[in-house]
């Protein structure tokens, strides 16, 4: 057997080029980028929000091994979409340095990495919280890596809007991990993520288009350019700015929460507003970035005061219908 | 055609440099931890749930 040379195969002709088992020089910080950490910091945060504002209450031990599980689970997904997309990410500079295309980490070791950590993360949640959790955990994986990663993003320039729903529901797993069931409010916090996603990857998308496009990628402003991709974004930020009032207008939230969510929901139209209307070129590139940043800013905001107001159990200023 | 594998073998097999050694064990070690972790999380949440850990309503 000495003699003999493993080849990895992988599913991507990209990643099989030269592919042979050398042994590895990868470290346990190469594992951990394969779960994109900071996507897994906002998975996180936002299902903790979706936890504390359940009804009931969930033993500190358990609230937390359901984050934990929560937080493997997304970062399956994302090993699952960086094996997937290796050779997409070997185009574009954001993703060039990743440990499969920088070979670091063969894509056949990533694809069992993250289909242990999937299964894993759904029959642990399965076992230690509950069973309605598991399950919407499980479909988020098999959402963000078959329905969007495999499906969506390669064929079409609306992509983003259907494939945000995977992002969106942490907080529905949140939710179910402490009161084994799904409502309404929950719901809401879903719909703020699902129309949030569209203007803050397109922002990016517009600052990274030239990218897209080299990667045969068909983002919106690869496919519809930078203006059409601007209105879009414009659109939806008028879209979000009501729909992040709403968990006040249905009485989840108190007024603290409304004020806060009607002045971001404001700075962001603005925002699109002068991403809409900047020249071509360098002043779109800014604007954009802008965006992007505030984007981020805007759904920390909106979850943390919601994390804080339940928390504390304010309910100042909440409407009563 | 001379590989990086085929210059790395010799009589024993292949022959780890010092930096593939030094991966390796800090794989392991983070294995490890990791398994210590996980042993004493499960061993927690089963003191937690008592005797329902068995229990696991929707």
């Amino acid at each position: 057997m000495q003699s003999e040379i493993t080849h990895i195969a992988s599913p991507l002709p990209a990643a099989n080029a030269g592919a042979q088992a050398v042994p590895s020089l990868a470290t346990p910080r190469d594992y951990f980028e394969l779960l994109k950490p900071r996507v897994m910091s906002l998975v996180v945060f936002t299902a903790l929000v979706g936890m504390i504002s359940a009804p009931g209450s969930i033993n500190p031990v358990l609230g937390f091994t359901a984050l934990l599980f929560i937080a493997i689970g997304a970062g399956a997904s994302g090993a699952l979409n960086m094996w997937y997309e290796a050779d997409i990410d070997a185009k574009m500079s954001r993703t060039a340095k990743r440990p499969i295309p920088q070979g670091v980490i063969a894509p056949g070791e990533v694809l069992g990495f993250a289909l242990f950590l999937a299964v894993f993360s759904v029959v642990a949640l399965g076992l230690l919280v509950n069973l309605l959790s598991a399950a919407l955990l499980a479909f988020t994986i098999f959402f963000y890596a078959v329905i969007y990663s495999i499906w969506l993003k390669p064929s079409t320039p609306q992509n983003i809007v259907i494939g945000g729903a995977a992002g969106a529901f942490p907080p529905v797993i949140g939710w179910a991990a402490t009161s084994g069931s799904v409502a309404l409010e929950p719901v809401l916090m879903f719909l703020i993520i699902f129309v949030w996603t569209p203007p803050h990857f397109w922002a990016l998308a517009l600052i990274r288009a030239d990218e897209y496009a080299r990667a045969g990628i068909p983002m919106l402003p690869v496919v519809a350019g930078d203006r059409a991709t601007r209105r879009q974004i414009l659109l939806y930020s008028w879209l979000l700015a009501p729909v992040g009032v709403l968990p006040w207008l249905f009485g989840y939230a108190s007024l603290l929460y409304a004020a806060t969510a009607i002045l971001c929901g404001a700075l962001f139209v603005l925002s699109a507003l002068r991403l809409s209307k900047a020249s071509d070129g360098a002043a779109t590139e800014k604007a954009a970035k802008h965006l992007f940043g505030f984007s981020i800013l805007y759904l920390f905001v909106l979850f943390a005061v919601l994390l804080v107001e339940k928390a504390a159990g304010w309910s100042f200023g909440q409407l009563v219908w | 055609m001379v590989t990086a594998v085929d210059e790395q073998r010799d009589q024993k097999g292949i022959v780890l440099t010092p930096e593939q050694q030094k991966a390796r064990r800090q794989r392991s070690i983070a294995l490890a931890i990791l398994l210590g972790l996980l042993v004493v999380l499960f061993y927690v949440v089963t003191l937690v749930k008592g005797p329902g850990v068995l229990n696991r309503p929707l």
